[in-house]
């Protein structure tokens, strides 16, 4: 069913940035999350719901392979990039970050001022071009510039969350990335600023692939097309292990799911 | 949960008020008690310090003079100084920090920042912090048998590089636990934004964690100095001499440092030896307090201003 529902969106549209088959993650010797088959297509929000535990963080940071810095993190099954194999010995971790950014949980900008902070990413991965301009164009982007522009040289903490999060995306975005990986961006900011980074992800869909994380069913539906939805089951032993119940487009996945679990889930039964 | 039989737990029943006791007088005696028994312990660690600083000022200030900081070591009391005590132990700061502070500091980062996590990472970092606790003694032995005598081409025998390695050694734990200590300070969401902007371990640690933590590693690495600039023992082991007359001309100079010179003068049987004796220890402890100052002021100006 996992597979079918899978194929019901990847016939829905084009080209695929990524896709995962049978993905499984170890920590240690405990699975956390299982069997996890989605295709996500260019160009598109895919959002990632479901209960606290159920490994949606995880696999989300398989995409850029963050799991690689938790020495104990063992990664099974295929995911791949534009259909390259994403742990194939060709594949250099650090270069597939430049091209799969991520924004975290909680805002965390460098303590350095706010050029400084747009300007590392570009300067460690060897950016040639007119470094002012990039910093400019990158604020832009992430709907930012007009609150910062005069103050470029100040420290990014003295920002408001809210400002914290949309700089860390304009840093996400200023290496030109071409997928961004959002784990629940918006769990630590206040309503307003949680609509402005919403509509940020609308208008940077039209040049990148976005993943985002989320504990809030509204903002699912809000902002993305496609919706995994995660669950977690307790094993003899006593561990959670994850796994994906159903992946289709977000109407679908909020309207008519297939599985009961979603349908439970979605009208706020459990979870 | 607890495994209470449920019947017994009825619901909604907040406890009863009437069951607390505020029985204040007690507990207010209780920290009158407490505050009273603190303060008694700072004052006596202040008298104690304090007199024994009032001792040395009253023995030593009088003989202390330009003449005393100017002149080498004499016979005659009078006509004693520090001079080559002073630019020895100056020497000796320099060149163990010199020395010190890369393999110190890049052998904390190593551990901290690069070692997988393996056993072999943690026998190393055990075996570390036992090595800080030591005796000086011992590494003054090490000292003598590698930097003295195994090594003697290159370290000139008992000379001032001999003295500075074995000093390096005796403070480098201290050094890799404060930079440790300061690295895993610094949180570890700013690695994680560095990594996912592609940049490697070395550029993550160079331009994000290392700026943060170079406050902390400043402040151990001074505090070690100023363990090293006091410790005797070991370069009485490798053999420093008591008695120079002239300045160290190149590392692998015959040396003195000033705890050695104090030691010498107290060892001596005439009162006036152990009144400038009193002035070295001044001079001494000038000194200390000039490089914990510093250590403040370098701490200061690298803070972020972020």
């Amino acid at each position: 069913m996992v597979s079918q529902s899978s194929n019901n969106v990847a016939n829905a549209s084009s080209e695929l940035a990524l896709q995962t088959e049978n993905l499984k993650v170890f920590y240690g010797s405990n699975l956390a999350v299982r069997d996890v088959t989605l295709d996500i297509q260019k160009n598109r929000v895919v959002a990632f719901i479901g209960p606290s535990g159920c490994g949606k963080s995880t696999v989300l940071r398989c995409f850029n392979r963050m799991n690689d810095l938790i020495p104990s993190a063992r990664v099974e099954g295929k995911i791949t990039f534009h259909g390259t194999d994403l742990h194939a010995p060709s594949v250099d971790p650090v270069q597939l970050r430049r091209r799969i950014g991520m924004v975290f949980q909680k805002p965390n900008p460098f303590p350095k001022s706010i050029y400084e902070n747009i300007a590392f990413g570009a300067r460690i991965n060897g950016y040639t071009g007119d470094m002012d301009e990039l910093v400019e164009q990158s604020l832009r982007k992430a709907a930012i510039w007009d609150e910062v522009k005069d103050k470029l040289q100040e420290s990014g903490l003295a920002l408001s969350g809210g400002q914290q999060q949309r700089l860390c995306i304009a840093r996400a975005i200023a290496i030109a990335p071409e997928v961004i990986l959002m784990d629940e961006p918006c769990s630590a900011l206040d309503p307003i600023s949680t609509l402005r980074v919403e509509e940020l992800i609308h208008e940077l869909k039209q040049q990148y692939t976005i993943v985002i994380v989320t504990h809030n069913m509204q903002q699912a539906s809000r902002v993305s097309d496609c919706t995994a939805f995660y669950n977690a089951e307790a094993t003899e032993t006593g561990n959670k292990v994850g796994y994906l119940v159903e992946y289709d487009e977000t109407t679908t996945i909020f309207h008519n799911p297939a599985e009961k679990e979603t349908q439970d889930y979605v009208s706020g039964r459990f979870g | 949960m607890t495994t209470r039989d449920p019947q017994t737990l009825e619901q909604n029943v907040s406890p009863n008020p009437d069951n607390f006791s505020a029985n204040l007088d007690k507990r207010y005696t209780i920290d009158i008690i407490f505050a009273i028994a603190v303060w008694t312990a700072v004052v006596i660690a202040i008298i104690v310090l304090a007199s024994l600083l009032i001792d040395v000022a009253i023995d030593g200030l009088p003989t202390l003079d330009w003449g005393f900081l100017s002149n080498f070591p004499s016979r005659k009391p009078e006509q004693a100084g520090m001079k080559s005590a002073i630019f020895g132990s100056i020497w000796m700061m320099v060149t163990v920090a010199v020395v010190a502070f890369p393999l110190g500091v890049g052998a904390g980062i190593f551990l901290e920042e690069f070692a997988a996590d393996t056993w072999f990472a943690k026998l190393i970092e055990i075996n570390i912090n036992n090595l800080a606790g030591v005796p000086s003694i011992i590494y003054g032995l090490l000292g003598l048998m590698v930097f003295v005598r195994l090594l003697e081409p290159i370290t000139g025998g008992r000379s001032l590089l001999s003295g500075a390695l074995t000093e390096s050694l005796l403070i480098l734990p201290i050094i890799i636990v404060a930079t440790r200590e300061a690295l895993r300070a610094v949180p570890d969401s700013l690695r994680q934004a560095g990594f996912a902007l592609g940049a490697t371990r070395w550029q993550v640690v160079r331009e994000q964690v290392f700026p943060i933590a170079i406050p902390g590693i400043l402040t151990g690495m001074i505090l070690a100095l100023s363990r090293a600039i006091g410790e005797t023992a070991p370069l009485i082991t490798i053999g420093a001499l008591t008695f120079i007359s002239f300045l160290p001309e190149n590392l692998q100079s015959p040396f003195t440092v000033m705890p050695i010179q104090i030691y010498n003068w107290v060892s001596r049987p005439q009162t006036e030896f152990h009144d400038i004796a009193a002035s070295g220890i001044i001079v001494l402890m000038v000194m200390l307090l000039v490089m914990n100052a510093c250590a403040i002021f370098l701490r200061n100006k690298f803070q972020r201003r972020f």
